[in-house]
């Protein structure tokens, strides 16, 4: 018993060494995001409101007019602590498709707070004839679906640089050095003070970047915070049930031992 | 049966009760977690049939009055059932304020019914056995009251959607409604 | 069967017609078990209690799931969003098919490690084998559910699998898609199929412990029962350490369903499948890895076989062959515990399938410290099967055991601890 520990233990050994081999193989498809530090890191990690608000106003000023959010409703927004009439303003701000009417015709409506974020092209097709073929990813899930998720966006949106010399640009492409391949179709989003915090934050790139990272991580994974919450107590409940079996299993067993 | 209790091992020269009732605590308290946590985890199984959240926020809708003449009637989609809206004529609504509330299975005076005398705006759903009621085309049959008719069992509704002959037990009930404007409500 | 009186006339009154209560108290209550099950004789009832999360969780998520390729996608999310504690019933579903493997594949090992396959139990171990393939095909078309790219993708390159098969084998893919590539008809059948598997898997688990029950438990020292001395009722005993056993599992488990539930996934998966676009970089599932390492180990064609259907034979009969395991190991002994030589080359295997599946997650042309990973991968699938048809049967007839105890309550006793 003790003996098929001990190698269980040289196994296991042998497989972490193997990870960390593997971790460093893959470094090459592009750079590595540096590790930012989120409210919502951690065990008790939360989203910070006031971040996601401003992260919102850079999505739906900046972001919105190529990306869409297609997954995430307006009534969605009271997650990140939007009042309802807040949320209300926000969603008849935006025109809404719906139809048809009596007279059979699809029209444009504004949004209500039940309507998902209105898509800022029709289709994939109208999107791609917009933006020089090259098709801007719905963003509802994009924290999820990059490796490195929300240090990534920063790091995206951080990364714009001139190309190194001797590194070949595609027509209308950008040099980024946290994209995989380095090129990117899309502009540099974020400029100085592009976008006025109500809260006074000062807009710079670096802060537009943290902000709208945590709103799209939040937009991705809404459920977080009542997840961890959940989680907490469902763990404590666990390890104590856990130590109460031990504690009869022991014994139970004393007359066989 | 052997119980955890009697398993073997408690000896007539020890003290058996203190050890037994040691043991017995220790297994009810740790059976009763257990059981206690496990009916906790059946919740989100039964919850998650509930109606989701895009559901309920479905759950209010707008209706524009201005095009609906009188003696007209509209069927609008709530929360996936028909509610009947008609704009009553002044004979329909006198009908309705007269019936006497000893008359009424359901009694209920029409006032009680409307926010104004002419929009009358109720679920169309029988409240007998949930079967949709005639009498929103004018060639419909009307039942008995010059209202409405359930063709499933025969329940008979007057001008103001009150029951007055068959088996269903309630009038037609009255949505959760308000008017925004003159010719808007938002039923919900 | 002896029987028994029962006080309660309703149970009486079952009992008479459907002995099910005597049926519960032989199999569950004074069930005879050697005493000395060490912990990972935890893992078979484990799996059994996932199976149940498993269908359970499933259940529910079908009723608000729409196997549809425009919908599929989207309809997993608003469980995610919208449907109440969608979140959680989708994460334990997820997770508890890598918790599905993890405790299967610890329970397939025991089951090498202590000789559990061999005399009397040989059907018995045959009929785990079935279920290891059911849970693979329920898995595999589980995860083609969400459509997602790593599912589209994988569907597409696992099906393309049977087009190895000589002459019929493009047939038969069409077949499986229900179409010309990965579309509508074949998430629905999918769906379909993946909704009824775990039911065959439920009933082949029964009849899995019905084997199980004929010549009761196999035990660390792999000695037979002689006796009552050898044995305790599997109630309380192995209840409650089951039970402790199960609340341990379920730390770890929930640990990573609440706070780490994407770890066993794929970033790419929670993009909505593309049939024109291949991820740069495509996996499968963990628990698939090994099985993959061995499928890309094959580049080589063989006389006139090729290449392409040797890897896929090799893929598959690195889990058939091991229905032969009772019969390639012709040792009597049963526990590795007693068998010097052997006990080595079991863990040089599980290394082996551990080197296997961290191949199966790099690209074949990847570099480790100037090694080609795919050379790796043929040494390694090289071992594998050189292990089970050479090394075993070998071992078996060469080595000289170590003295066996005459029973289980001689073995347990001297020490004073089991």
């Amino acid at each position: 018993m003790n003996a098929m520990r001990k190698r269980l233990g040289a196994a296991l050994a042998v497989l972490v060494a193997l990870g960390l081999a593997a971790g460093a193989a893959m470094a090459a498809e592009g750079g590595k995001p540096p590790a930012q530090t989120w409210s919502f890191d951690g065990l008790f990690g939360t989203y910070d409101r006031a971040a996601a608000q401003r992260g919102f106003l850079v999505y739906n000023t900046v972001c919105a007019a190529c990306h869409s959010l297609s997954l995430v409703a307006y009534r969605n927004l009271d997650g990140i602590g939007f009042k309802d009439d807040a949320i209300k303003a926000i969603a008849a701000a935006k025109e809404v498709p719906d139809g048809p009417n009596d007279q059979g015709e699809m029209f444009n409506r504004p949004g209500r707070p039940a309507d998902r974020f209105a898509r800022p092209f029709a289709n994939d097709n109208a999107a791609r004839a917009a933006n020089n073929g090259a098709l801007p990813p719905d963003l509802s899930l994009i924290t999820k679906a990059r490796k490195g998720g929300a240090d990534y966006i920063h790091a995206l949106m951080v990364g714009y640089k001139e190309p190194p010399t001797g590194v070949q640009m595609m027509e209308g492409m950008q040099y980024n050095a946290y994209f995989p391949g380095n090129q990117i179709a899309m502009a540099p989003p974020l400029t100085e003070g592009q976008v006025e915090y109500a809260d006074g934050t000062k807009a710079t790139v670096a802060q537009m970047a943290h902000d709208v990272a945590t709103f799209l991580t939040w937009a991705a994974e809404p459920e977080m915070e009542e997840r961890k919450r959940m989680g907490v107590k469902v763990l404590l409940f666990l390890i104590v049930l856990t130590a109460m079996l031990y504690a009869l299993k022991r014994q139970i067993w004393t007359d066989v031992h | 049966m052997s119980d955890s209790a009697s398993a073997g091992g408690t000896t007539a020269d020890m003290p058996v009760t203190d050890d037994k009732s040691r043991r017995d605590f220790l297994l009810i308290s740790t059976a009763t977690v257990g059981v206690v946590g496990t009916a906790l985890a059946c919740w989100p199984l039964i919850h998650a049939m509930n109606p989701a959240a895009d559901t309920l926020a479905l759950a209010s809708t707008e209706v524009d009055l201005a095009p609906v003449q009188t003696g007209q009637s509209i069927t609008v989609v709530w929360r996936g059932k028909p509610v009947f809206i008609r704009r009553r004529t002044a004979d329909e609504i006198k009908t309705a304020e007269a019936v006497p509330m000893d008359k009424l299975i359901d009694p209920q005076p029409d006032k009680a019914r409307v926010k104004k005398p002419e929009w009358l705006i109720m679920v169309g759903v029988c409240t007998h056995l949930g079967c949709i009621p005639l009498g929103q085309k004018p060639n419909d049959p009307h039942g008995e009251f010059g209202g409405w008719f359930c063709p499933c069992h025969g329940s008979h509704y007057d001008t103001s959607g009150r029951i007055r002959k068959g088996p269903a037990p309630k009038n037609l009930e009255i949505p959760p409604y308000q008017f925004v404007s003159d010719t808007l409500i938002r039923i919900g | 069967m002896a029987a028994k009186s029962y006080s309660n006339p309703i149970v009486k009154w079952i009992e008479y017609r459907l002995p099910i209560f005597s049926f519960l108290d032989h199999e569950l209550n004074e069930y005879p078990t050697p005493r000395n099950l060490n912990y990972w004789w935890n893992f078979g009832s484990l799996a059994g209690i996932i199976l149940v999360i498993m269908i359970a969780t499933g259940i529910v998520l079908a009723m608000s799931y729409m196997p549809h390729v425009n919908y599929a996608f989207e309809s997993v999310e608003r469980i995610m969003r919208d449907v109440n504690y969608g979140w959680l019933l989708r994460y334990i579903h997820s997770n508890g098919g890598s918790a599905f493997f993890i405790v299967v594949y610890i329970h397939l090992f025991r089951g090498m490690y202590y000789g559990s396959y061999k005399a009397p139990r040989e059907l018995l171990w045959i009929i785990g084998v079935v279920i290891l393939l059911a849970m693979m095909a329920t898995a595999f078309m589980g995860y083609v559910l969400p459509w997602g790219q790593m599912s589209f993708w994988a569907a597409t390159v696992i099906t393309n699998l049977f087009s190895a098969v000589p002459l019929v084998g493009e047939s038969i893919v069409t077949w499986l898609w229900g179409g010309f590539s990965v579309d509508n008809p074949t998430l629905n059948r999918f769906y379909s199929l993946h909704y009824l598997l775990p039911f065959v898997i439920f009933a082949l688990v029964f009849v899995h412990l019905w084997a199980l029950h004929v010549h009761k438990s196999n035990n660390p020292t792999g000695v037979d029962i002689k006796g009552p001395q050898d044995t305790i009722p599997f109630h309380p005993y192995y209840t409650i350490k089951d039970t402790f056993g199960l609340g341990a599992f379920m730390i770890v488990f929930m640990f990573f369903v609440f706070f780490a539930p994407n770890f066993f996934g794929e970033p790419d998966n929670y993009i909505k499948a593309n049939p024109l676009v291949t991820p740069a970089h495509i996996v499968p599932e963990w628990y698939f890895l090994p099985y993959y390492a061995i499928l890309r180990a094959i580049t080589f064609d063989i006389w006139f076989i090729p290449a392409k259907l040797i890897g896929v034979a090799a893929m598959f009969g690195s889990i058939l062959i091991l229905l032969f395991l009772p019969w390639l190991d012709r040792s009597k002994v049963r526990s590795a515990t007693f068998r010097p030589i052997y006990k080595q080359v079991f863990w040089v295997f599980v290394v082996d399938c551990i080197i296997l599946g961290w191949v199966g997650a790099n690209t074949p042309d990847a570099d480790f410290h100037g090694v080609k990973m795919l050379w790796i991968g043929q040494a390694a699938t090289f071992y594998y099967f050189f292990h089970i048809v050479i090394l075993i049967p070998l071992i078996s007839v060469l080595e000289t055991p170590r003295a066996l105890p005459d029973s289980i309550s001689q073995a347990v006793t001297p020490g004073g601890k089991s």
